[in-house]
């Protein structure tokens, strides 16, 4: 910026109460579910129970006639204006990308497709009516599984002859950013180590606490969406290119929105569908889910088999990491669908000095409910693989995690660091994230205790799992994503506005849903332009007051927007200048900018920037050749992603007789650069934590061979509640890594919780009971799998495959069933 | 149909309702009390949880018919927001984050004020327990947990002062 | 999320009931705290014409001392239950369990007797009901019988009960001073348990009933590890040989939860632990 600024930062970095939290507390809300329109109609949805299927025949007469029904249309009943699901990231030019009909005519590919759509006076008259919707199928083999899916015996898409997908490799060698990795790993056959493991990363459901609902109002000129969606811009792009309804028709406002942890990162189906039946009726419609349908329908997430090579000298030095996935895409390539395994590519190195890696993805089609973004996306899968072999890598060597990891990472002085997997990770401090998260977890007092237990043979054994993760986020460079075949860019907006009175309102591109964006981004700007942090007021998610953006996810929405909005904020200040400048009858160059106050060096003459404001409202007296407005808007092209790290800690209790096992103490150690605000970030962390300590003992979508959801309702899909969780000890390093890429030294946080801790708490279980002779647990760690994983040995509780890894031998690492 | 009458919020309302309805969608669809909401179809999640005749309970598991002649009491009368006033445990949640999205919220709070009804002073782990019936997706329940703890202190500090 | 249409009957009085369930016999659900019957209505797996509740009928609420017995009414909430000073005093194996069903909001709607007749195996009262040896008092066309634990609980969801008739009160013989506990196995705390045992003791241990939950298509009794623990010292290795014929002729389910073998040693391994916490050991 070019006036100075030497007021010390009041605001960043204090724990601000939120601004959100006053409507939210009181009942205030505004839910896409809360909106009811004159007239509006409401949409039932007629799915299918059947995986895999060919439609026969719609009959709708019954359901027509019921009570209050306006229509019921099938998907015959629509031509071209009902557009598409669209694929926004095809990973590679060959990519096999089956058509996406939100509402298909012929042929169901998962349960839960919808065939046919209810239009009524009343949701309750809609549901009804649904029920008698008579819809014939011809059941098709259904596949399920990604390693059914690999031997393309059944097929999820008949058309298309594969369920593969896409291949999508990375090499270090051919990029030219480290070895060659099968002379590594043979290397080490002869005197080093190489681990071998199949690691399993299930299927998990984003189950955002507030279903998905969709309005909309096709009344008046522009056509109106209310969604509970993260991508309101997005969404209005897919609709124009899709719809054929020009961009400029289209406004599209995502209200208070309850969470979404990458699972409202989609164009859904049953948005599409809302749309074309309120074009068709000319009539405000609205569809809200139940939680049945959201955790059938809407999109899942993970489900990878990973398979693993890591080679390393005897001293646990690793010379090569090799990594083959499979990923399954259910039964369509979503709109990031194929990419977010992908996202994971450049992950597997983590924290470490690699030579040479090689990372390939398999994507597969199933007749399984599509999967795409959740929490992490695809960093999560690779920081838990990488972190569950550097612990098999130590108990190899036979040296404390810690230390292996040590041996490994880079150190401090050596950032920037460019790595195997070609990025360049700007700042880090592995060593004092791992120091502060050490002492203040008692680490040395715990493995005391776990020796003790031991050696007594406790019922209970305790484990310590340890997790030193990064992760690339603030997604992204414009130009990586073009290079990577992404279909848009990685940039954001935003715009400041001052008002007459003084008051200032900021726009952002980003839509938060509980990311308390109003809070944090009116602290930036209160620093930043000097003003009470109660006058800024924070406008988004809806593409009228906000129109340019690229919404929230990836940890975007601090370390892009906000460095939007910081230029922003600092050509308003450079507009007020050459007010400023005018009405003190002073020379530019003698103005200071501090606290929202030009003022002219050496004298106590002065002005504000909110008497600027009001001055310029006025526009009784200014400058030739000055706009008369304040106002401006910046659009911010990140030139890096940016790499948060830290340290988790995690011990974990193992109840040998029943397997059940209970967290003692979590510590992390997170280095995420600058703070705004402490208390929005602990409670990103937590939430980030609870999310992956779930993958790790509590969450599976599990569906039968014939492709059935079972764990359908939140009675088997088991999410946790207070009663099963702890308080985290959440601490910071003393002089954190600040991020040299964005003005503010900011780095994202908000998936941190979740990539880090997985792997933390399987590796505490693990740790528990590998004197027993377990060296691997397949998640969720459920007790039964513990259980069996102790007795596996002594007969006392017999497995169908025993839960060892190597799979030199045949023998696999999973339960029965893995990988379906 | 049905012929109900009952005090929500402090205000009579009389209705007529499908017997199926549940109180839940009573309080939204007919008298507009859209704080309190919806996440689940199992009686699983608690967001919809409010009082009736002052004890909590989950609205999507009671008919609108049953409350006939009775008390509910929903997050949007706990105190009067118009005169700009908060319930103690409003306040709490505010103070201590126990928040991101709030969609749980209103259910988290409601369950909260009839925790600390039954067990003013309650340990970390009551708090845990009796708040087993409120699932939240956001906060990881760490400052949810702080937030009725800090309630609970802050009522017994006005208590003896 | 909404049921299909019914109709819905409030009696004040349990003729009125009866009467109201003779006219429409299979067509009518009845109606007591709701907070198994609603989730199912809402999902449409079942669809009554008629629901009467029995929440007017003040008659079936409350628990009531009858010598050598406590009477409990069938339309009294597990909060009740759990907080009654004569349920701590004369079975406290009940008010353990009761403190277990679900959570805190639907204690305050769910009923003993409609959970009771509900009848799902893997509910938390059944195993503690039959364990303390209950009656079932049942009204019908032609006046009130009473059935025994044992005979009460024929199948999954299916109790004595006859379509015509009402579950209004359950006696309890009383157990007074007995030590109680009721060891839930979940991996979630809002989860139906995996297994439960509930376990009530008599001295250290002269005596001990023991009741299995989710461990066959009812609630079990587990006979032959009461025999052995009476006499039984309340210690680990007392406790051992007992608790391993817990599982002696039982047939659970297998789920996402676990395989029945896997339960049918959580069933061993808990009642070992159940009957030592019984007995304050």
């Amino acid at each position: 910026m070019t006036a100075t600024q030497d007021r010390p930062a009041a605001e960043i970095g204090k724990d601000r109460r939120r601004k959100e939290d006053q409507r939210l507390i009181t009942g205030r809300t505004r839910w896409t579910d809360n909106i009811t329109l004159p007239g509006m109609l409401h949409l039932a949805m007629v799915r299918s129970p059947f995986a895999h299927a060919t439609i026969t025949s719609v009959d709708t007469e019954a359901a027509k006639a019921s009570k209050n029904v306006v229509t019921v249309l099938s998907g015959k009943d629509f031509g071209e204006e009902l557009g598409v699901c669209i694929n926004a990231w095809p990973i590679t030019p060959d990519q096999k990308t089956p058509g996406h009909s939100p509402m298909p005519a012929d042929r169901v590919a998962f349960a839960g497709e919808i065939v046919a759509v209810v239009v009524a006076r009343s949701a309750a008259a809609a549901r009804d009516a649904a029920e008698l919707v008579d819809v014939e199928y011809d059941e098709l083999p259904a596949v399920v599984g990604i390693k059914k899916a690999l031997e393309d015996e059944v097929l999820a898409h008949p058309d298309l002859g594969t369920n593969k997908s896409a291949l999508w490799v990375f090499d270090s060698q051919d990029a030219g950013t480290g070895g060659e990795v099968e002379a590594a790993i043979e290397e080490a056959r002869n005197g080093g180590i190489v681990i071998e493991r199949e690691y399993r990363q299930q299927r998990l459901i984003p189950a955002f606490m507030e279903p998905r609902s969709v309005v909309v109002d096709p009344t008046g000129e522009q056509l109106t969406m209310w969604s509970a969606t993260q991508i309101p811009h997005i969404l209005r792009f897919a609709l124009a290119a899709t719809t054929g309804v020009p961009e400029s028709k289209i406004r599209v406002i995502a209200p208070d929105v309850g969470g979404g942890f990458g699972g409202k990162l989609q164009a859904t189906p049953e948005e599409w569908i809302a749309w074309a039946v309120a074009r068709r009726l000319m009539k405000p419609v609205k569809y809200t889910e139940t939680r049945s349908e959201s955790l059938m329908a809407a999109h899942h997430g993970r489900d990878q088999v990973q398979t693993l090579t890591l080679a390393a000298d005897k001293d646990g030095k690793v010379t090569a990491l090799r990594v083959h996935l499979d990923a399954d895409l259910g039964a369509y390539v979503a709109i990031v669908g194929g990419g977010v395994p992908v996202l994971g590519a450049f992950m597997f190195n983590a924290i470490y000095k690699f030579p040479a890696y090689r990372f390939e993805c398999q994507t597969v089609l199933t007749n399984t409910t599509f999967t795409d973004a959740y929490r992490g996306a695809g960093r999560p899968e690779a920081t838990y693989a990488i972190e569950r072999l550097m612990d098999e890598l130590a108990a190899e060597v036979g040296v404390d995690p810690l230390e292996i990891r040590e041996r490994n990472w880079i150190t401090h002085e050596e950032f920037p660091f460019t790595t195997v997997a070609g990025l360049e990770y700007d700042t880090g401090n592995y060593e004092a994230a791992t120091a502060k998260a050490k002492e203040s977890f008692g680490y040395d007092e715990l493995r005391r205790e776990q020796a003790e237990r031991r050696e007594r043979g406790d019922r209970v054994q305790l484990g310590i799992g340890v997790s030193t993760f990064t992760e690339m986020c603030g997604l992204a460079p414009s130009r990586v994503l073009g290079s990577l075949d992404y279909g848009a860019g990685g940039w954001e907006n935003a715009s400041v506005r001052m008002t007459p009175l003084g008051k200032v309102e900021v726009v952002t591109g980003a839509s938060a849903h509980g990311q308390g964006h109003e809070t944090a981004f009116s602290q930036i700007v209160a620093d930043r332009l000097g003003v009470p942090f109660e006058d800024v007021e924070v406008l988004h998610g809806d593409t009228q007051v906000a129109p340019k953006g690229l919404d929230t996810y990836g940890s975007r929405s601090l370390v892009v927007g906000g460095e939007a909005l910081v230029k922003a904020v600092d050509k308003v200040i450079d507009k007020a200048k050459v007010l400023a400048a005018h009405l003190l009858e002073a020379n530019a160059d003698d103005l200071e900018y501090s606290g929202g106050r030009f003022t002219v060096r050496g004298t106590d003459q002065g002005m504000g920037i909110q008497e600027l404001s009001t001055a310029t409202f006025a526009g009784h007296d200014y400058p030739d050749g000055m706009e008369l407005s304040l106002d401006a808007d910046a659009t911010y092209d990140p030139v890096n992603f940016n790499y948060p790290h830290g340290t988790h800690l995690c011990a974990m209790e193992v109840d040998t007789e029943t397997g059940a096992v209970k967290m003692r103490k979590y510590t992390c150690c997170d280095d995420i650069g600058t703070i705004i605000n402490p208390l929005i970030v602990a409670g990103q962390v937590h939430g980030g934590l609870v999310q992956g300590i779930a993958q790790a003992l509590w969450e599976e979508a599990v569906h039968d061979e014939s492709g059935t959801l079972v764990s359908g309702s939140f009675v088997d899909y088991l999410l946790p509640t207070a009663a099963d969780t702890i308080s985290f000890d959440v601490v910071h390093t003393d002089e954190p890594s600040i991020c040299t890429t964005n003005s503010l030294g900011t780095k994202g946080v908000g998936e941190a919780g979740t990539i880090a801790s997985t792997p933390a708490v399987v590796n505490a279980v693990v740790d528990a009971v590998r004197h027993l002779g377990v060296n691997d647990i397949q998640m969720p760690c459920t007790p039964e799998r513990v259980w069996r994983a102790i007795h596996a040995h002594d007969g006392d509780a017999p497995t169908p495959q025993a839960a060892m890894p190597h799979f030199e031998e045949g023998a696999l690492n999973q339960d029965e069933g893995a990988g379906q | 149909m049905t012929k109900i009458e009952l005090t929500v919020d402090g205000a009579s309302v009389s209705d007529d309702v499908e017997p199926r309805m549940l109180l839940v969608q009573y309080l939204r669809e007919k008298l507009g009390k859209t704080g309190t909401v919806i996440g689940c179809d199992t009686s699983n999640c608690g967001a919809c949880t409010v009082h009736l005749d002052g004890t909590s309970v989950k609205s999507c598991n009671v008919l609108a018919v049953q409350t006939n002649g009775r008390t509910v009491t929903t997050i949007e009368g706990l105190a009067d927001a118009a005169e700009g006033e908060l319930h103690p445990v409003q306040e709490s949640f505010r103070e201590c984050h126990g928040l991101q999205c709030g969609f749980c919220t209103p259910g988290m709070i409601m369950q909260a004020v009839d925790l600390l009804a039954e067990n003013p002073h309650p340990s970390e782990e009551e708090v845990r327990l009796g708040m087993e019936g409120n699932l939240c997706r956001c906060t990881g329940y760490h400052n949810i947990v702080k937030s009725v703890l800090h309630a609970a202190e802050q009522t017994s500090a006005g208590a003896t002062s | 999320m909404i049921p299909v249409e019914f109709d819905y009957l409030a009696p004040a009085s349990v003729e009125e009931a009866l009467a109201a369930l003779g006219e429409h016999g299979d067509d009518a659900k009845i109606l007591a705290g709701g907070q198994s019957l609603l989730p199912v209505l809402r999902m449409r797996l079942n669809a009554p014409e008629v629901v009467i509740d029995l929440g007017g009928i003040a008659s079936l609420r409350g628990i009531r001392d009858d010598g050598d017995a406590l009477v409990i009414g069938a339309m009294t909430t597990h909060h009740d239950v759990r907080d009654d000073s004569l349920v701590r005093e004369h079975a406290l194996l009940l008010s353990k369990a009761a403190a277990e069903v679900a959570d805190s909001q639907i204690r305050h709607r769910g009923t003993f007797g409609g959970a009771l007749a509900h009848a799902d195996p893997a509910g938390d009262l059944g195993a503690p009901a039959l364990a303390l040896g209950a009656q079932f008092v049942i009204a019908g066309p032609g006046g009130t019988r009473t059935v025994e634990a044992a005979d009460f609980f024929v199948d999954l969801f299916e109790t004595a009960i006859g379509d015509d008739e009402i579950l209004t009160e359950v006696r309890i013989p009383k157990h007074t001073g007995w030590g109680a506990h009721y060891e839930k196995f979940v991996r979630v705390a809002h989860q139906w348990p995996i297994v439960a045992v509930a376990a009530t003791v008599r001295g250290s241990i002269d005596e001990a009933r023991v009741g299995l939950t989710n461990m066959g298509s009812t609630p079990l009794r587990a006979t032959a590890t009461e025999q052995a623990l009476a006499g039984a010292s309340a210690t680990e290795d007392g406790v051992r040989a007992a608790a391993d014929l817990a599982s002696d002729g039982t047939n659970p389910p297998s789920d996402l939860n676990g395989a029945a073998d896997y339960r049918q040693h959580l069933a061993r391994v808990l009642t070992g632990r159940a009957v030592l916490k019984a007995a304050g050991a």
